[in-house]
């Protein structure tokens, strides 16, 4: 394996950790405020749809992103009114948000575009270009780093770029700022947050708001960045791999972009050797493909490290009279 | 708040969120320019109004019969089984091995040996979770979901290295033999002369899910071990200080959950396709989810809500027959019947409180 091909995989396992990122953090928001999230999935899915049918209408990817975020955020909006405001069971509420999405974006594109569920491929205007980092034809010269700036930071959407800067926003909003103390403090213990004269439902509701927004931002970049258009079931149990990588990341933000970095390798190396040949054994790639979820498992087993969630997640918080 | 009495509880409250279930599709299928009223008459003529519908709809309401019951054992110890789908994809693995496995005689040898085969399957798959969720405290909702991906993972390598048949292209398992093949409904019917259900997969399995009702019912109401689950479900601390162990009763229910979820392959393995194929669940694991919560983790609610489901199952196949709504209409149904009957059970629970003026 040479030094070329590396860098290939580096750059293809970059373009794949980015709807994981996208997704880890929405969830690292959400249940650090201690709203459970398995509903990314079809977050992310209805996302992908409307980014697609959005920007295949419109002809600009900008209103294709615009149009992800809204759907998104509709979706979060059920989430935060069932778990919130009507303090309901959020697994359930998860789990049926993503039935409505996997229902809806099929149902509905069927009908707008008869594609059996697919949009119009998407081309030009409609699709995230990629952006060239300064000076990186310049510094391709350079072995080594400078193939490396070249062919793996530089050249991605710009989706891609939101998402690595949304890793060090979240680390300063939520750990250094005031905002962010009584958000994880909601995760924790409600009580005292409420004690302290600050709104819980408020803090909630913009975590999972915010859980909205980064998961509409993941869609879109799955239909109209990674692919050309919108296909059904596109998401294929990314959420999952996300809440994976959250919990392998321990709900930390540096720790999701090492967890999700680590996933989006994987699927790139099975990607490009579906049977992995690894002289005496051939790796099926069934296996690499279940690898996260298995790693997850041992995670949460305990067996490497210690998986602790925030206390009060799950609980719906009712306040004292 | 106002708390309506209990039987309102428990007859209104899925009723209405069925009702508001229904309001929303039929917003959803005007939006789309199509008639509610046309689709719901094209799904009530193609599920009910033939026998042959009927035998469709029963095949199906036999599938979630098992992943609904399956459901409801583990959510009266207050255990959230999401992984129906993984055990099920597991039961069908243990179906296909015992059909394959001997030269079958006659299905009345071949049906108790298959049985046992897809619960031990079923309840193997559930074993991993259950223990570190007891021993560990790995959540259980977590791990189930992983299981379900693990769980196809598994069955795609089986079926394309181990058990697809020399030369065949399809990543299917072998035919099972002759011996094998269950009675249909419909030969049952004919044996007592009624012509009833021509072509339709509904067989003998349905009995096999009304025991298992039965059987259920008399588990978690008449037996101490029912009893032990439904007051560490309650309360984990109180059964704890009753003496009712939290890791037996964790492993017991879920081996139970999980093994009624490995029976529903008894249908539409050996009942239906007769192979092991990929995929062969189809998300009736979690239809398992819906049918429970609507049906109030009774089993004779299982029963009813299993048959709504496979009423809405075979309507929504009709409906892509004959109009242009899409069958995924069913999957927005289900999900709006999942958000009103498991997470804004409080909302609906205020719409009807006032009906009553009691308060709580």
């Amino acid at each position: 394996m040479d030094y070329a091909t590396i860098l290939q995989i580096l750059d293809s396992a970059v373009r794949l950790m980015v709807p994981l990122l996208l997704a880890c953090l929405a969830g690292l928001w959400s249940e650090r405020a201690g709203v459970f999230d398995i509903g990314l999935e079809g977050k992310m899915l209805i996302a992908a749809f409307a980014s697609a049918a959005a920007a295949a209408a419109a002809g600009q990817v900008w209103i294709g992103l615009a149009a992800g975020i809204a759907a998104s955020l509709a979706l979060a909006g059920v989430h935060g009114l069932a778990s919130i405001t009507f303090r309901g069971n959020q697994l359930i509420s998860g789990v049926a948000i993503n039935f409505l999405a996997s229902g809806l974006t099929v149902l509905l594109g069927q009908t707008w575009f008869g594609l059996g569920g697919r949009t119009p491929a998407l081309e030009g205007a409609a699709r995230f270009g990629t952006w060239h980092l300064p000076g990186a034809e310049a510094l391709r010269g350079i072995p080594l780093i400078g193939q490396f700036y070249a062919d793996v930071l530089s050249g991605h959407t710009p989706l891609v770029y939101v998402a690595m800067l949304a890793v060090p926003l979240t680390w300063w909003v939520l750990l250094r700022t005031r905002f962010g103390l009584r958000l994880r403090a909601v995760g924790e213990n409600p009580a005292s947050v409420d004690t302290a004269g600050v709104s819980v439902t408020r803090l909630r509701w913009t975590a999972v708001g915010l859980a909205g927004l980064l998961c509409g931002i993941a869609g879109a970049y799955l239909a109209t960045g990674l692919s050309a258009g919108f296909v059904k079931e596109m998401t294929a149990g990314r959420g999952f791999i996300a809440l994976a990588a959250l919990i392998f990341a321990n709900w930390r933000p540096w720790r999701a972009l090492g967890a999700t970095f680590l996933f989006g390798l994987m699927e790139a190396v099975a990607n490009r050797w579906p049977e992995l040949d690894l002289g005496p054994v051939t790796i099926p790639s069934m296996f690499m493909n279940a690898l996260p979820y298995i790693l997850t498992v041992i995670i949460l087993a305990g067996f490497i490290g210690r998986a602790t969630p925030p206390r009060a997640g799950g609980e719906p918080y009712v306040k004292e009279r | 708040m106002t708390r309506p009495p209990r039987w309102a509880d428990v007859v209104l409250t899925p009723l209405i969120s069925l009702a508001l279930a229904f309001a929303l599709s039929a917003l959803v299928i005007l939006a789309i320019g199509e008639s509610p009223w046309l689709a719901l008459r094209t799904m009530v003529t193609g599920a009910l109004g033939s026998s042959y519908g009927w035998g469709y709809t029963l095949y199906y309401a036999t599938n979630f019969i098992f992943t609904g019951l399956a459901v409801a054992v583990a959510y009266h110890a207050s255990l959230f089984n999401i992984g129906g789908e993984g055990q099920a994809t597991m039961g069908g693995l243990g179906v296909a091995l015992v059909a394959l496995a001997l030269p079958w005689p006659h299905w009345g040898l071949a049906l108790p040996a298959a049985v046992v085969g897809a619960a031990l399957f079923g309840a193997a798959w559930a074993l991993v979770p259950a223990w570190l969720q007891a021993k560990r405290g790995s959540h259980i909702v977590i791990t189930t979901i992983m299981f379900n991906f693990i769980a196809a993972a598994v069955l795609n390598y089986v079926l394309v290295n181990v058990m697809r048949p020399v030369g065949s292209m399809d990543p299917a398992s072998a035919r099972f033999p002759e011996g094998t093949r269950l009675p249909r409904l419909t030969d049952m019917a004919a044996g007592i002369g009624i012509e009833w259900g021509k072509a339709t997969p509904a067989n003998i399995t349905f009995l096999i899910a009304l025991a298992a009702c039965a059987l259920v019912w008399v588990l978690i109401w008449r037996t101490p071990l029912g009893y032990e689950i439904r007051a560490f479900g309650r309360s984990e601390r109180a059964a704890r200080y009753a003496g009712i162990s939290p890791v037996r009763i964790t492993v017991v229910a879920m081996l139970i959950s999980g093994g009624l979820a490995g029976l529903m392959a008894i249908n539409n393995v050996m009942g239906e396709a007769g192979r092991l194929v990929l995929n062969h669940v189809e998300g009736a694991g979690f239809i398992g989810i819906a049918v429970a919560l609507m049906g109030r983790n009774h089993p004779f609610g299982i029963l009813l809500a299993a048959l709504l489901f496979g009423f809405l199952y075979q309507g929504g196949g009709e409906l892509a027959l004959w109009t242009s709504i899409p069958r995924e209409l069913i999957v927005v149904i289900q999900a709006l019947v999942i958000l009103f009957t498991g997470a804004l059970d409080n909302m609906v629970r205020m719409l009807i409180a006032p009906l009553f003026g009691r308060r709580a």
